[in-house]
């Protein structure tokens, strides 16, 4: 068990959450669908959680943590269901979920 | 004196007729169509009548008590009280209010029976009684006043109703400018009137002993006014001339008598009781009731006597020379009211007001009489186109007669006693010269009155056909007050008859508590039987005798022409007097021009030099304003709007950066927390001035920006249309 974990510390977990967290950032940027910025955004959260995890483990001892990790998925949980619905609302109000053509408050 | 009786009845004897006017003034038109005519007379004469018997009531409580205490007071109401001065509505009856008021509710009460056969058949009957009642009640104010300031109240209403009397036909034009005439020659003696009340109360306020204008108080501090200046004129002098100034313009004095025969265009009725018996008699009975002020000054009452004997004179001569039948009668009454004026003037107070009371009894039999030779004659009243009327209204002529034997002063008729005690006290009181025209002037009444009569009333008759066949005498109405005041011209001299002839003078005894007080009224208590006081006497029934015998020449037999007299001197004295001296001519030359000049260069002055300034000023004022108005527009409101387009504009550019992309807010989201990681590390020395220059160049980009926008876009958010239109 410690010959195949001694590669990897948590730097490498670090690496992971910073590439995940980045591909999520631009997926957020880039995208015009707004359910693809949802995912984005899920990404991100996720990047968040492989941090927490990845402290909780190599620093603390407690499971602090992974406390929040659990937090936190409930909560994107929560956030999909919300962001889900307002889609929904936008699909309603303009027939589309493309984001460039939702720039108006006014329904 | 000191305590006078308090009563409440004497309120009413001015406010009857008061309510008589008001009835008939409010409701007379809705009267007169409703019960006629009479409904009219009964509310007017039973005014008058309920007022003649309280004022009966007072004379009768004053004959029950002791003539020291004969003073009945009625306070009606508080009215001006300011410091020391006092001035209520108050009432007062003494020995010589209670004849005046006995004077004028019986007299008016005859003249009022007498007005209903009169005016008949006057569509305005109502207007007329209600003014005759107004009057009644303003005279009755005047009389019983207790009070200066009372008294002018009074002294303005009767005034006041005269002038709306004398234009009471004011369709034609001749009557309303009479009046005027009346009320604007009264309004000069007014002023005078008004000017005496005033430097009474300042001087005694000067004086230092308080101020006050109830009569019976004045006549007890009155020896104040000993001493006092004004404008270094002793102030009694001065108060007593003023006061005289406003007794000669209500009492037809020279100067101001010229409106009193212009007066006459009223109706008859009123001449007799306005213009002959009552209120022309108001300036006497003012004197008299000061007389404790004139008799401080011998300067004024100088004045008074050689103003009241030059007007008994001047006016005697105009009366020889008029053909109007109420002409004559007018100068004759300006011509007794001189003599009045003589008396009052030479101290004796008690004369003057007897020759008012009989002189009221004979004049306003005379002027009735008048009245029903007019109204018999169909509204003629020139003499010459009347005579012998004696047959054809019997009554008319006896009770003329008897009046005009009565102002000839022929004893023992009425007008004889109280002219001759006027003489006599003249002539006995240092006045020979006054005497002498008093003398004339009898001489010259009893020829115009015997003139009158001549040509009145014997003779052929000279109108028209028409005209004599509808001669009549006048309804029992117009008659009866005849007879009565002929009665009265007949015996009311008896009230005084001279010691000298065997009398005790009782209205000069019943008069006694009122001029007691001043050194002139106590003629009669050192009055002394003389043997020139018989020879003047007879000098006056014989001048009296020697004018009517010339006039029964003249008129009667025509023996003598007229033209014998007209002729001397090349007719200009007969021309002078039969154009009153040309009098009228001269005030109108001169007052009347003069006033009109005045006006005339007031108005010159106002709209060349007033105007002028004022749309000068209205001008600059417009040019200011515009100034004003540009600045607001163009700076103030330019500032405001100015602010409110930067702002606007500032705004209007940095909507845009809402646009409400959610990439470009991420972009500017991941930028900002991408940058704010390197900015705490670059330090705040660098920073602010970043951030300075930042906001720098914000605003410029704004201001830009805002220039390049139009500037009144902002204001179309004020309306919804504007708003759809921005979008």
């Amino acid at each position: 068990m410690d010959g195949l974990l001694l590669d990897i510390g948590l730097r490498h977990f670090l690496f992971v959450s910073l590439a995940v967290f980045v591909l999520g950032l631009y997926c957020v940027l880039t995208r015009k669908n707004a359910i693809g910025i949802l995912l984005g955004v899920e990404l991100i959260l996720n990047s968040a959680n492989i941090n927490y995890i990845a402290f909780s483990h190599f620093s603390s001892g407690n499971y602090d943590g992974q406390v929040f990790a659990i937090f936190v998925i409930m909560l994107a949980a929560a956030e999909a269901v919300i962001g889900l619905a307002i889609v929904l609302g936008i699909y309603q109000n303009f027939s589309s979920i493309d984001i460039e053509a939702v720039d108006s408050l006014q329904g | 004196m000191d305590h006078p009786l308090l009563v409440s009845y004497l309120r009413w004897i001015v406010l009857f007729p008061l309510l008589g006017a008001v009835v008939n003034g409010v409701f007379g038109a809705k009267i007169q169509e409703r019960f006629g005519k009479n409904g009219i007379s009964i509310v007017a004469c039973a005014a008058v009548g309920l007022a003649f018997i309280f004022a009966l009531r007072a004379f009768f409580q004053l004959t029950g008590v002791a003539p020291e205490e004969r003073y009945l007071l009625d306070t009606l109401l508080r009215w001006i009280h300011i410091g020391s001065l006092q001035v209520d509505i108050a009432f007062a009856v003494d020995p010589l209010s209670a004849m005046m008021i006995l004077i004028v509710t019986g007299i008016g009460g005859l003249i009022h029976l007498y007005s209903i056969g009169y005016m008949h058949d006057d569509e305005a009957y109502w207007r007329f009684f209600a003014y005759l009642n107004l009057f009644t009640a303003a005279m009755l104010t005047l009389v019983l006043a207790d009070n200066l300031v009372l008294m002018f109240v009074g002294w303005e209403g009767v005034g006041l109703c005269s002038y709306g009397l004398i234009g009471f036909w004011y369709k034609e034009h001749a009557n309303t400018t009479a009046g005027n005439k009346a009320f604007i020659v009264n309004r000069i003696g007014d002023a005078g009137f008004t000017l005496g009340i005033f430097i009474i109360f300042w001087s005694l306020f000067e004086a230092g002993h308080g101020t006050t204008a109830v009569f019976r108080d004045l006549s007890q501090l009155i020896h104040h006014l000993e001493g006092q200046l004004v404008w270094g004129i002793p102030a009694a002098t001065l108060a007593a001339l003023c006061l005289f100034v406003g007794a000669a313009g209500k009492s037809a004095q020279i100067p101001l008598y010229v409106w009193l025969p212009d007066a006459m265009a009223g109706p008859t009725p009123v001449s007799a009781l306005i213009h002959a018996a009552t209120m022309v008699t108001a300036g006497v009975y003012m004197m008299a009731r000061m007389h404790f002020l004139f008799s401080m000054s011998p300067v004024a009452l100088g004045v008074v006597a050689t103003v009241g004997a030059l007007t008994a004179l001047v006016a005697a001569t105009i009366g020889l020379a008029q053909f109007d039948i109420k002409k004559v009668l007018a100068y004759s009454t300006v011509s007794q009211l001189g003599y009045m004026v003589l008396g009052v003037g030479v101290g004796a107070y008690g004369a003057a007001v007897f020759h008012l009371m009989t002189h009221a009894f004979f004049k306003a039999c005379l002027f009735l009489g008048s009245g029903s030779v007019i109204h018999a004659m169909g509204d003629e009243q020139d003499m010459r186109k009347m005579g012998g009327l004696r047959e054809k209204m019997p009554i008319t002529f006896w009770t003329f007669l008897i009046s005009t034997i009565a102002i000839a002063g022929i004893p023992p008729l009425a007008g004889f006693f109280s002219k001759d005690e006027i003489l006599w006290l003249t002539f006995s009181g240092g006045h020979p010269l006054l005497w002498l025209i008093g003398f004339a002037a009898a001489g010259m009444t009893a020829f115009y009155m015997f003139r009158q009569i001549f040509m009145v009333f014997f003779g052929e008759n000279r109108a028209d056909e028409h005209t004599k066949e509808h001669l009549h005498e006048s309804p029992p109405v117009m008659t009866y007050p005849l007879i009565v005041l002929a009665v009265g011209a007949l015996f009311a001299g008896f009230l005084g008859v001279p010691p000298a002839l065997g009398g005790s003078n009782i209205l000069e005894h019943w008069l006694e508590p009122v001029f007691a007080g001043g050194h002139g009224g106590g003629h009669t208590a050192h009055h002394h039987v003389e043997v020139i006081e018989y020879v003047l006497m007879a000098a006056s029934v014989g001048i009296a005798a020697v004018g009517i015998f010339l006039a029964y020449l003249i008129y009667y037999r025509r023996s003598v022409s007229a033209d014998t007299f007209t002729a001397v001197g090349g007719g200009v004295p007969y021309q002078a007097v039969f154009n009153k001296y040309y009098i009228d001519e001269l005030y109108h030359a001169t007052a009347v021009r003069g006033t009109l000049a005045v006006s005339w260069l007031c108005s010159v002055f106002d709209r060349n030099v007033i105007d002028f300034i004022v749309n000068n000023v209205a001008k600059v004022t417009g040019v200011i304003g515009w100034a004003v108005g540009r600045f607001d527009h163009y700076i103030i409101d330019g500032l405001v709007n100015g602010l409110a387009d930067v702002t606007f504009g500032i705004g209007n550019r940095l909507r845009q950066i809402q646009t409400g992309n959610l990439s470009i807010y991420l972009y500017v989201i991941v930028g900002a927390i991408a940058v704010s990681q390197f900015l705490p590390r670059v330090g705040a020395d660098i920073l602010f001035p970043v951030v300075i220059v930042f906001l720098s160049l914000v605003i410029v980009v704004g201001i830009a920006l805002w220039l390049s926008t139009r500037r009144i876009q902002w204001r179309l958010m004020l309306t919804k249309e504007g708003v759809s239109e921005l979008r």
